[in-house]
């Protein structure tokens, strides 16, 4: 534990499926049931008990942010559970050096009867802060959330955004050695969200150890410099995050390898160079997009088509051969064609998809199409928002001595 | 012992806000406030007052003042018990989301809901204080055991809800049960009437560990004598309450979260 801050070693969880006997009448024929039953081999599972995690182990250094990813029910809850004392592990040992907090439901202290205010105070008592730190950080925490109007109303009468950013803002102030974040971040609007992040990016650099679940892999790769893949309750991978997501990704290929009896096919869509395999690149750089196409028989008028979306499926982008330039592709029986686009990336931060067809040329007909091929992320800065990065510039900002512009109006809209 | 209670100790803070948002939650949006503290055992005694009336009819003795003030000083007290049981055996499975979902030492749930019904107590305390000056009931240096009984009731009250608590988390009809048992305890526990009245077998009476307690805010407060000798036994069983049922709870608090 020298060096680690977090460490799961050898953690096994068992849960039941269905109800155990929730009533004292149902536990006295099960406990008799029990007592003339062999019991089951230690470490075995009896009558519809399943494992949710099989040996987990895995450990965070101190000041790290380790990420972790995985599908619906590979456990990642659970982990976050035994990681914050909830739950205790079937076998194995969870060790958390210092003091622990997790942000996994924001709001969950929260008395709907109670004002903003007061909520604070009890919110705050219940994430495990002392009464006079509440009142150090009151000032933060109110103005972190923006609610300072609202905090003498009863939190019943919160829209839902802004009761999760009373929580959060009040979770985010902890101050912890240790903090666990379970999709949390997806609360509130664009501008709240911003704000959420830098807060993580604040606590990541004064030195805490991060642990973070998400299913915003952008989030995940902008924040956690190793990450780990959870399948089905097991450890698929535990490694820098770029390899990880990659691994996470590409799971979609070996589903899409198993019809490979079409006459011609995608055979890989890939980013960069073998060499550099990177998912997250910075706003306006320069990437390559690999299209690979196999034939079984002989094809002619082909032309290749990429398209960008964006993370709701929403089309930003899309090229193909045949209107860069090149004339039909042909491709013989048992032949392969590589074709790398080189794209400049002016998006602007976010999560992208690539999709890539194989068209006839003359007649758009697809012959293959493969959606959400891969995924990449953009970093971008601060200063641009949406899809596209207009690569923009302050060109002029001035006062102008016309005294037919009111002068607020001129300075609220340089302020903007 | 440090490590029983060192979880509480670390995080007294949370406990005083859980308690107070109990009692405020209780006193907002409700047109009764503060009189709530005193319903409970306004009726008890109403109803104590009913039963004394009753019994005085058929021995043919008229009514005494100090009966009346015997039952008041015994249905505080009681409202105390009873609604702390209530109040405790419900905190876990109705803060259930916090159980699931943020990790604290859990027994300060149900230690908070003790806590706010002590503050009712406190309110009917006073009020009563008033009622027995009034009544003239007069003072002695018995009164030095007030405190003493005090602690016991609450320990003895704390280590019971404790155990329910955590009772009725694993089993749902806990609560159906103890509300029965709870109805009809006041038939076996002296707040309508003494001990004494059932002569040789007021003893048995005092099996019930609150019975002495009872009786033993009634003869300091009411009659300036002593409490009885089976309070030594009452204060083990409620020493053996907190600590026994701290410890019990401790060792199923692991098992809240995946089974509440």
């Amino acid at each position: 534990m020298a060096d680690a801050a977090l460490r799961c070693s050898g953690v096994y969880k068992k849960f039941r499926k269905g109800e155990l006997y929730d009533s004292l009448r149902d536990l006295v024929p099960a406990v008799t049931r029990r007592l003339f039953r062999r019991s089951p081999p230690p470490g075995g599972l009896a009558e519809r008990e399943f494992w949710a995690l099989q040996d987990v182990s895995f450990d965070v250094r101190h000041g790290e942010a380790l990420g972790i990813v995985g599908s619906n029910g590979a456990g990642k809850s659970t982990i976050l559970k035994l990681l914050s004392r909830i739950m205790r592990p079937t076998r194995g040992a969870v060790e958390v050096d210092g003091r622990l907090s997790a942000l996994i439901e924001v709001s969950a202290g929260f008395h709907p009867d109670l004002t903003g205010r007061e909520n604070i105070f009890l919110h705050g008592a219940i994430l495990g802060m002392t009464r006079a730190e509440i009142k150090r950080r009151f000032d933060a925490i109110v103005a972190f959330s923006g609610l300072e109007e609202f905090l003498d109303t009863p939190v019943k009468r919160y829209s839902s955004g802004m009761f999760a950013r009373l929580g959060f803002s009040v979770s985010a102030h902890v101050e912890p050695d240790v903090l666990i974040v379970d999709e949390v971040l997806s609360v509130g609007d664009y501008l709240f969200q911003q704000k959420c992040y830098e807060r993580m990016n604040e606590v990541l650099s004064s030195g805490a150890t991060v642990v973070f679940v998400s299913h915003n892999l952008r989030a995940v790769s902008t924040l956690c410099s190793r990450s780990l893949l959870l399948e089905r309750g097991r450890v698929v991978e535990i490694g820098p995050t770029n390899e990880i997501l990659r691994t996470y990704l590409g799971r979609g290929q070996d589903a899409r390898a198993q019809q490979a009896d079409k006459d011609i096919r995608i055979t890989d869509v890939s980013l960069g160079s073998p060499a550099d395999r990177r998912v997250q690149f910075p706003t306006d750089s320069f990437v390559d997009i690999t299209v690979e196409v196999t034939a079984r028989t002989p094809h002619d008028d082909m032309s290749i088509v990429i398209g960008i979306a964006d993370d709701n499926q929403y089309p930003v982008f899309d090229t193909c051969t045949q209107r860069l330039g090149a004339g039909p592709l042909s491709l013989a029986a048992g032949e392969t064609l590589r074709c790398t686009f080189r794209v400049q990336l002016r998006l602007a931060q976010g999560t992208y998809h690539v999709n890539a067809y194989v068209h006839r040329y003359v007649t758009q007909q697809a012959y293959d199409r493969w959606l959400l091929a891969t995924t990449f992320f953009v970093a971008g800065t601060t200063a641009v928002r949406g899809v596209a990065n207009l690569i923009p510039s302050l060109h002029r900002c001035e006062k102008t001595e016309s005294p037919a512009v009111p002068c607020a109006t001129t300075e609220a809209a340089v302020a903007d | 012992m440090s490590e029983l209670l060192g979880g509480i100790i670390g995080r007294r803070d949370l406990l005083r806000a859980l308690a107070w948002r109990e009692i405020r939650v209780k006193y907002k949006q409700s047109v009764m406030g503060m009189l709530w503290a005193i319903l409970m055992p306004a009726v008890i005694v109403f109803a104590g007052v009913l039963v004394r009336y009753g019994f005085a009819l058929v021995s043919g003795s008229p009514l005494r003042l100090g009966d009346v003030m015997s039952v008041s000083v015994r249905a505080v007290p009681w409202a105390f018990f009873v609604s702390s049981i209530r109040f405790g055996m419900t905190s876990l499975v109705g803060n259930s989301t916090l159980v699931t979902k943020i990790y604290f030492p859990r027994e300060i749930l149900p230690l908070a809901a003790v806590v706010s019904q002590f503050v009712d107590f406190a309110i009917a305390g006073a009020l009563l204080t008033i009622v027995l000056a009034v009544a003239r009931v007069g003072v002695s240096e018995q009164l030095l055991w007030v405190p003493v009984l005090v602690v016991l009731l609450v320990l003895m009250t704390a280590g019971v809800a404790l155990v329910l608590a955590a009772g009725s988390l694993f089993f749902r009809d806990v609560k159906y049960l103890v509300e029965v048992i709870l109805t009809f305890a006041i038939f076996f526990t002296p707040v309508f009437y003494e001990a004494s009245m059932f002569g040789r077998w007021s003893s048995l009476l005092m099996v019930n560990p609150i019975t002495p307690l009872l009786e033993g805010f009634a003869n300091v407060i009411v009659r300036h004598t002593p409490p009885p000798a089976a309070l030594g036994y009452s204060a083990a069983m409620a020493l053996l309450a907190f600590f026994g049922g701290l410890h019990v709870f401790q060792r199923v608090e692991p098992y809240f979260a995946e089974s509440v």
